[in-house]
């Protein structure tokens, strides 16, 4: 449309990754922070115990809390504390759906979890909070929105993003030279420079967590394509999943009752096989009847879904067989998954995801602070000052670049100052997330712009580093506490915390030094046009 | 160096024909991913269910070469012409499938 491939692509680039770069910059960082969701949720809830009971005592414990408290249950899941993603015993119970006629049917209906303490087989009680989990949610579910809404934004805008990065790599096809160029100082080229090499550096992580995160959404975004094979509608959808999942071992409910056989046997046997510490999780369908089937899960220890499993009679304790048969298709698409999540991460990859991650954010925003810096000159040049969309992507890149850190570290400050027994407590610290949120991104529209950067840079660096503070006060486990006695989860969130928020003040001191420059610069320039003019007399 | 100035008029042209090709590009090439995802779930030797996954997978591949052909043809008539003409093979072909193949 434009003359010229490349110049087309860079058009669609520019317009493509503008419109949804703001949502982008939301999704890349807290889903980023969702890397750590298990050591921020820590953090949230400092109340918790460290666990030390075994996984015999933990499953013994669970197993008992289940079936005092459940009955019917379709499935029960129980995650004991050996593993990174589950650091306390978890147990959930999931009810079937019940029919007009109030019979089961195969879909599943409610859920309910607890934290349980494996001395005493009672739930532990935790302040309310969102935790790390709520703020990895939201790079995928936002807030306050329906899941088909939010589905459906995030999946539009990650489209957005593919389209965005393919056209952005055949505009920048000398992919060689970029990786090598940077140009500091040197205003709208250095913006270019940065933006391209961080996007050459990560393109192939940069493609893969925006094609695999669509992964996610597939089967919404394209319902024509299940539905011209299977039909469409809720029940048609259960088909398409039943066949596409892996079932040999699945039998109907017999709807006789038998008790459930001791399922810390089982772990055992699993743990002899695999080796200590290996079981992540246990999960039991239709517990109490006659046909209940025990999977024992093996840690993730690569992308896919099923990796090792030991399938129970649930009656009898027999063995069944070894592990899910899984198609080829099946598992390319599992595998996808898995490489998003990077659940399976040891903490050199899963520190390479997060650091990857940062660049990702960092490539959005230099994107969105360059598409303002390129139009700036001409923009300021004009008469009646700039346009109001000009005005409009600058405010929302403040808002949005300065203001969203400014907002998660609002979220972690109500998790440690709301009251313990507020009313609604969870919520609310998210809505003090998306007040301040709100509040910074209408700041710049009242302030010149270049003054609601440095402020708001200041104001991020200081709600970052008072993060400690405000934690040893309320908690008394202060960093050079943690550090003493090697907890590694809160002196880990105190210096990440301290370092975001010296990287805001570098940033906010940087910007300071350029404006005094700037008008320097202007003083120079009308002191030499007064001493050049012909009227001045020395 | 005389920079030719840009009527109101032909703005307002160029704007429309960037709005028609988004909208084109945006619809037109969602529409060609799906009828190529079910062109593929019938076309590929797989069981069911994983024919439909694979499809699944390859459309957004097919969705963005769609926009980004779309972006890049000369002419918005050309743009719409070869939408609509791989529309028809594929639906074409979609028929086909049903009349004479198992195609559900």
């Amino acid at each position: 449309m434009k003359n010229g491939f490349r110049q087309s692509m860079a058009w669609l680039h520019t317009w493509t990754g503008l419109v949804v770069g703001w949502v982008l910059f939301f999704v890349f960082v807290t889903g980023n922070l969702g890397r750590f969701d298990t050591e921020i949720d820590r953090w949230m809830k400092p109340e918790l115990p460290a666990e030390t009971a075994t996984l015999a005592q933990s499953i013994d414990a669970a197993q008992q809390r289940l079936q005092e408290k459940t009955t019917g249950s379709a499935l029960w899941t129980i995650w004991p504390a050996t593993n990174r993603d589950y650091p306390n015993l978890r147990i959930r119970s999931e009810d079937y759906r019940l029919d007009a006629q109030g019979e089961p049917t195969n879909l599943r209906g409610n859920r309910a979890e607890e934290i349980l303490d494996p001395e005493t087989a009672a739930p532990v009680q935790t302040r309310a909070t969102g935790g790390g989990q709520l703020l990895y949610k939201m790079h995928y579910a936002l807030h306050y929105l329906p899941r088909n809404v939010s589905d459906w934004l995030i999946g539009i805008c990650s489209m957005f993003m593919l389209v965005a990065i393919i056209s952005g790599v055949i505009t920048h096809k000398k992919i060689f030279a970029d990786f090598f160029t940077f140009r500091p100082n040197k205003g709208q080229r250095s913006w270019l420079d940065l933006h391209a090499m961080l996007a050459t550096i990560t393109l192939p992580f940069f493609l893969m967590i925006t094609y695999s995160g669509l992964v996610f959404f597939v089967l919404t975004l394209f319902p024509g394509i299940v539905a011209s094979n299977y039909g469409s509608g809720e029940q048609q959808r259960e088909v398409f999943n039943e066949e596409m999942a892996a079932k040999e071992f699945r039998i109907e409910r017999a709807n006789s009752p038998a008790n459930l056989t001791r399922l810390s046997a089982l772990a055992d046997i699993a743990e002899k096989r695999w080796g200590e510490g290996s079981v992540r999780l246990i999960e039991v369908s239709d517990p109490g009847d006659a046909h209940a089937r025990v999977r024992v899960v093996h840690q993730l220890d690569d992308t896919s879904r099923t990796n090792q499993e030991l399938i129970f009679d649930g009656a009898s304790g027999a063995l069944l067989g070894e592990q899910h048969a899984e198609s080829q298709a099946r598992g390319f698409y599992d595998h996808l998954l898995g490489l998003h999540r990077g659940l399976f991460a040891d903490w050199i990859l899963r520190w390479l995801y997060f650091i990857s991650g940062w660049i990702g954010a960092i490539i959005i925003g230099s994107g969105l602070v360059l598409w303002v810096v390129k139009r700036a000159p001409k923009q300021l040049k004009q008469e009646g000052g700039p346009d109001i969309g000009h005005r409009l992507v600058e405010s929302l890149n403040v808002g949005t670049i300065a203001g969203l850190p400014i907002a998660i570290a609002a979220y972690f400050w109500a998790n440690r100052l709301l009251p313990i027994d507020l009313a609604g407590r969870g919520n609310w610290e998210a809505n003090a997330m998306f007040i301040v949120w709100l509040a910074a991104l209408l700041y710049p529209v009242f302030r010149p712009i270049k003054r609601a950067w440095i402020e708001q840079f200041w104001i991020a660096s200081a709600a970052l580093l008072l993060l400690p503070v405000i934690n040893a006060l309320t908690t008394g486990r202060h960093l050079l506490h943690s550090l003493q006695v090697q907890d590694w989860i809160f002196a880990g969130f105190d210096l990440t915390a301290i370092t975001a928020g010296l990287l805001f003040a570098y940033g906010a001191i940087k910007l300071s030094r350029r404006e005094e420059v700037v008008a320097v610069n202007k003083r120079d320039k009308k002191v030499h046009a007064q001493l050049d003019s012909p009227a001045q007399t020395i | 160096m005389a920079k030719t100035k840009i009527s109101n008029r032909e703005l307002s042209l160029y704007r429309w024909q960037v709005a028609v090709r988004a909208l084109l590009a945006v619809l037109g090439g969602y529409a060609l991913a799906t009828l190529a995802g079910i062109f593929l779930t019938y076309a590929l030797p797989l069981s069911r269910s994983d024919a439909v996954i694979t499809a699944n997978l390859l459309s957004f591949t097919l969705y963005s070469i769609a926009i980004i052909w779309v972006f890049s043809t000369q002419t918005l008539r050309r743009a719409g012409l070869g939408l609509l003409l791989a529309g028809l093979a594929l639906a074409a072909a979609i028929l086909l499938f049903k009349l004479f193949g198992d195609a559900p």
